[in-house]
């Protein structure tokens, strides 16, 4: 990370003429596509950069040099589980003997890359004590709108097309009632208690035959166990509903409680949270999604069945709710989470949720004097304060967060759960040592002592970043979305 | 007890544990009850060593073949330049999460708005999102914008000539989304225009999903479809090959309204199926109802030009259920990798990566009919780089033999037709000696 703002676009520094590869000769030009009808073809070209190698390898290397990462520093980023990438999971999903391989190419020449995809299948069944899963869904939020395809396929399969409600509670991820509405679903938001868990008063009596199921995260998104959990799914099923469970929080479930034993029907796993693989700025993940058994013929197409003869085969089945992706999944991120799995084995796996639960008390409890901790008690993975405990000084969640950009770490979620105004979320995962948690404590505490002291200094932060506070204002209200917008507006 | 993923001492778990008031790890779960906990071990193997992951993965590799690939159907075997694995591998592009903190995500940001801008200009649309999951739940996404926004029309047309595995994906969506979808019929490899204007000029469609070039790579004529689709208020939709889009009339050229595809043809490795990267570009005035991440210039309070995460009042975190998608990441990664891609080819690249394509598939197909034991399937349509031929003979046998010389020779389509293309990582000896196996198969 380099403080010293670089800030060029690779379209400023095109000269025309210049170029940055090297194709074969064209031993064939006799077939030439100047020959396709002109009617056809490109009239106007792309303006696209002209630039040499060098240049571009710069220009990506300064770039990435104002970015910060998970190498770079602690990032106690709340429901987002920005745990180490283990660099060996990088080496091996870029064996060439995967990577080179075409998606349709025949079955029998792609046995080992089915291995990996249903050998992470039935590790993540284990894991989450449900009967199988797909590796299809491309993200966290195409698993849950995954999941509800097969809640949605189950009602109709047999024929309860009166099923047209999914509850949620009011603390959810906004991709839960989003992804409802994707579906076809009507949302029903059924309240919390003042500890942070579902209100079974108030959920009562939103039970009744127009209720397809009800999508949990657990721990939820304040980080505190839904300990009526069973009394919970037991009364949706007897509604006649089945349970979701957004993985979102699984990483302190690890080695300890399967959601699949908790009552729940139909679950999504982030690959890029609990399995360790980069977040890459946004992406690529992966959402597998692993349903009870009696659910497993809902799955998307295609999956991938082991045969009577011990050989791995790709299947389509009528029963399936269709397809979500065109192929297998994000099977690079398939490889990585398979490794990382390998890695830890069943002795490490198991301590995943203890330590990274250890880590969140530990900062919980050593920064509750001065921040506002609203639910007492053990919280799993991760915490919400609702901002510093003195509120008089006009210093906000906002200005903590981006005064620890100064300090060298990255913020934690804000603003989100919305069930307190000055909501901060801090994640710490398993991987990070008593030193550093000890380090994040001491900044936290004295940016408390300057929200007091210089009120001033923390309202104005960041001080030391590349770039400091931006106009959000100004980006929505103009947006401005590429370079040939921007020029002419410069 | 460490191991190198986690770094705790057994004194450093003590002194936490002590400052929780807790006595042991298990206490940590004491809110939990005792029935919900899973008293055992996993069912899985024990923690391996690098040196056996590393065996480990080699001899299932080992169960894989890499084949010379003369197969398409939306994924492309296309030229990689080494610079972009070394950028990509950058840890802070890596391991970064979602730029959510501008001040420190600038590189992320960046290289986003470049994308955004790369990618307006090969659709020659005006703007484009962050990037989507692939091409196939972009196009569905642009089957759902296209309903939003029409409001009272619930049906879709699409193409029988879009690639079969694209349409699976949109019927899928349409289905659970309450989406009424009806095919327009393929003619002779193309899209039937008489079709399309029966369905379209009744007036109750939403959008028309069309593809360029096609499942069969023909190149169709969409002359006119854009302002019959306007004229009836339907969103005209192209489902696009990225690196064609260097050759080929673009969407915007063509009036599109949207236009969706996958990028992973921009040099993205074939990766048994992903990560790849959708996109979708579309005009500024639909802007407010594209779905997906935005990425938009703005200014630092020292008046620096910066780039900042923008128009988020559409996203699911603000809009929950009311949000014009679920959307809530993008395929970052996979942006920065064809960004690097674009940055590095340029203009001149993208059309020479065509041209050598479009000789090298002209080429086989010519060497395949002289053969007399093929033709072309739609002889009097242009194509670019990918073929379907008939073939007297058992399709299965041929592909299978051809295995056997390590060539995927095509997707079989039905009993006698074969999809082929040909990129610029063939070359002349190596169609001549896929030809020569063939002559030697089919009059074996």
């Amino acid at each position: 990370m380099n403080n010293v703002y670089y800030g060029k676009l690779i379209f400023e520094l095109s000269k025309e003429g210049r170029r940055g590869y090297t194709l074969p000769k064209n031993e064939l030009a006799q077939y030439n596509i100047e020959d396709l009808p002109a009617h056809l073809m490109r009239e106007q070209a792309p303006a696209l950069p002209e630039v040499d190698e060098l240049t571009v390898v710069r220009h990506y290397t300064n770039m990435s040099n104002n970015n910060f990462g998970v190498d770079t520093g602690f990032y106690p980023l709340g429901s987002c589980t920005m745990k180490y990438n283990p660099k060996i999971n990088e080496e091996m999903s870029s064996l060439p003997a995967f990577t080179g391989l075409h998606p349709l190419q025949d079955v029998s020449t792609v046995q080992g890359a089915l291995e990996v995809y249903y050998n992470l299948q039935t590790s993540l069944a284990e894991i989450s004590g449900l009967s199988e899963f797909t590796l299809n869904p491309y993200a966290g939020a195409h698993g849950e709108l995954t999941g509800l395809m097969v809640m949605k396929s189950y009602h109709m399969s047999r024929n309860d097309d009166k099923r047209t409600k999914v509850i949620i509670p009011d603390s959810a991820h906004g991709t839960n009632p989003a992804s409802a509405a994707v579906c076809g679903f009507d949302i029903v938001v059924v309240k919390s208690r003042p500890d942070g868990t579902v209100d079974v008063e108030d959920l009562r009596p939103l039970l009744d035959d127009s209720i397809a199921g009800m999508m949990m995260t657990n721990p939820n998104t304040l980080g505190i166990f839904e300990h009526n959990i069973a009394e919970i799914a037991e009364l949706v099923h007897e509604a006649g509903g089945l349970m979701y469970y957004d993985g979102a929080n699984l990483n302190p479930m690890l080695g300890m409680c399967r959601p699949g034993d908790l009552g729940f029907d139909i679950m999504h796993i982030n690959l890029h949270k609990t399995f360790s693989t980069p977040h890459g700025g946004g992406g690529p993940g992966d959402g597998p999604v692993g349903v009870r058994e009696g659910l497993e013929q809902f799955l998307p197409c295609p999956r991938v069945v082991l045969d009577e003869n011990y050989e791995l085969k790709i299947e389509f089945n009528d029963e399936s709710l269709g397809s979500v992706s065109g192929f297998l999944g994000n099977f690079g991120v398939i490889m990585r989470a398979y490794s990382y799995i390998l890695t830890l084995g069943k002795e490490n796996l198991r301590m995943v949720g203890p330590l990274a639960t250890l880590n969140a008390n530990y900062v919980k409890e050593s920064l509750k004097d001065c921040y506002e901790l609203p639910i007492e008690g053990v919280c799993k993975h991760e915490f919400v304060f609702d901002g510093l405990k003195d509120k008089s000084t006009g210093v906000t969640t906002l200005d903590v967060a981006k005064r620890l950009l100064d300090y060298g770490y990255h913020a934690p979620t804000i603003y989100f759960p919305l069930l307190f105004h000055q909501a901060l979320m801090i994640e710490p995962t398993e991987n990070e040592s008593k030193e550093t948690l000890d380090g994040f404590i001491e900044v936290m505490r004295k940016i408390a002592t300057e929200a007091s002291e210089n009120p001033e200094l923390v309202k104005g932060a960041p001080h030391n970043t590349p770039v400091r506070r931006l106009d959000d204002t100004l980006a929505a209200l103009k947006p401005v979305v590429t370079y040939a917008e921007l020029a002419q507006a410069e | 007890m460490t191991y190198k993923y986690f770094p705790h001492t057994d004194e450093d778990i003590r002194t936490m544990l002590d400052k929780c008031g807790l006595k042991s790890l298990e206490d940590l779960y004491q809110d939990i009850p005792q029935e919900l906990f899973l008293h055992r071990d996993y069912e899985l193997p024990s923690e391996m060593s690098e040196v056996e992951v590393r065996k480990m993965f080699k001899e299932i590799g080992e169960e894989n073949a890499q084949l010379s690939c003369f197969i398409g159907a939306g994924v492309y075997d296309h030229y990689s330049p080494a610079v972009i694995s070394a950028i990509l591998s950058r840890s802070e592009f890596l391991t970064s999460y979602t730029p959510y903190q501008a001040e420190i995500s600038q590189g992320t940001l960046q290289y986003i708005f470049e994308y955004q801008s790369m990618m307006a200009q090969l659709t020659g649309m005006e703007v484009s999102n962050a990037s989507m999951y692939d091409g196939t739940t972009a196009t569905a996404e642009a089957m759902m914008m296209a309903v939003a926004n029409a409001k009272k029309r619930n049906k879709v047309l699409i193409s029988d000539t879009v690639n079969p595995i694209v349409t699976r994906v949109v019927e899928t969506y349409a289905k659970f989304h309450g989406v009424v979808i009806e095919h327009i019929a393929a003619e002779g490899g193309v899209t039937s225009k008489a079709d399309f204007e029966a369905k379209v000029s009744q007036g109750d469609v939403a959008g028309v999903i069309v593809a360029a070039p096609n499942f069969y790579g023909i190149i169709e004529d969409y002359t006119g479809w854009a302002d019959i689709c306007h004229d009836n208020k339907t969103m005209f939709i192209m489902n696009c090959n990225a690196s064609a889009l260097g050759a080929i009339k673009s969407p915007g050229e063509w009036g599109a309204d949207v236009a969706v595809g996958d990028g992973q043809s921009l040099g993205i490795p074939m990766n048994f199926g992903g990560p790849y990267v959708g996109f979708l570009c579309t005009s500024k005035k639909l802007i407010r109802k594209m779905p997906g991440r935005i990425v938009g210039a703005t200014k630092d309070l020292d008046g620096k030009r910066t780039f900042v995460l923008t128009l988020q009042a559409r996203e699911q975190h603000i809009r929950r259920e009311k949000a014009t998608s679920n959307i809530c990441s993008n395929q970052s990664l996979m942006a920065l990798y064809v960004t690097v891609y674009m940055s590095l080819m340029g203009n001149q690249g993208l059309k020479e990566v065509n041209a050598l394509s479009y000789s090298n598939a002209h080429y086989l197909a010519d060497r395949l009919v002289e053969t007399g034991k093929f033709e072309l399937a739609f002889p009097d349509k242009p194509f670019l780089h990918e073929f379907a031929v008939k073939y007297h003979g058992n399709i299965d046998e041929l592909q299978k033999e051809m295995l056997s010389y390590g060539i995927q020779f095509g997707l079989k389509l039905d009993d006698e037709t074969l999809l082929l293309c040909a990129t610029e990582t063939l070359n002349a000896d190596e169609i001549d000696e896929a030809v020569c196996y063939c002559e030697s198969i089919v009059n074996a």
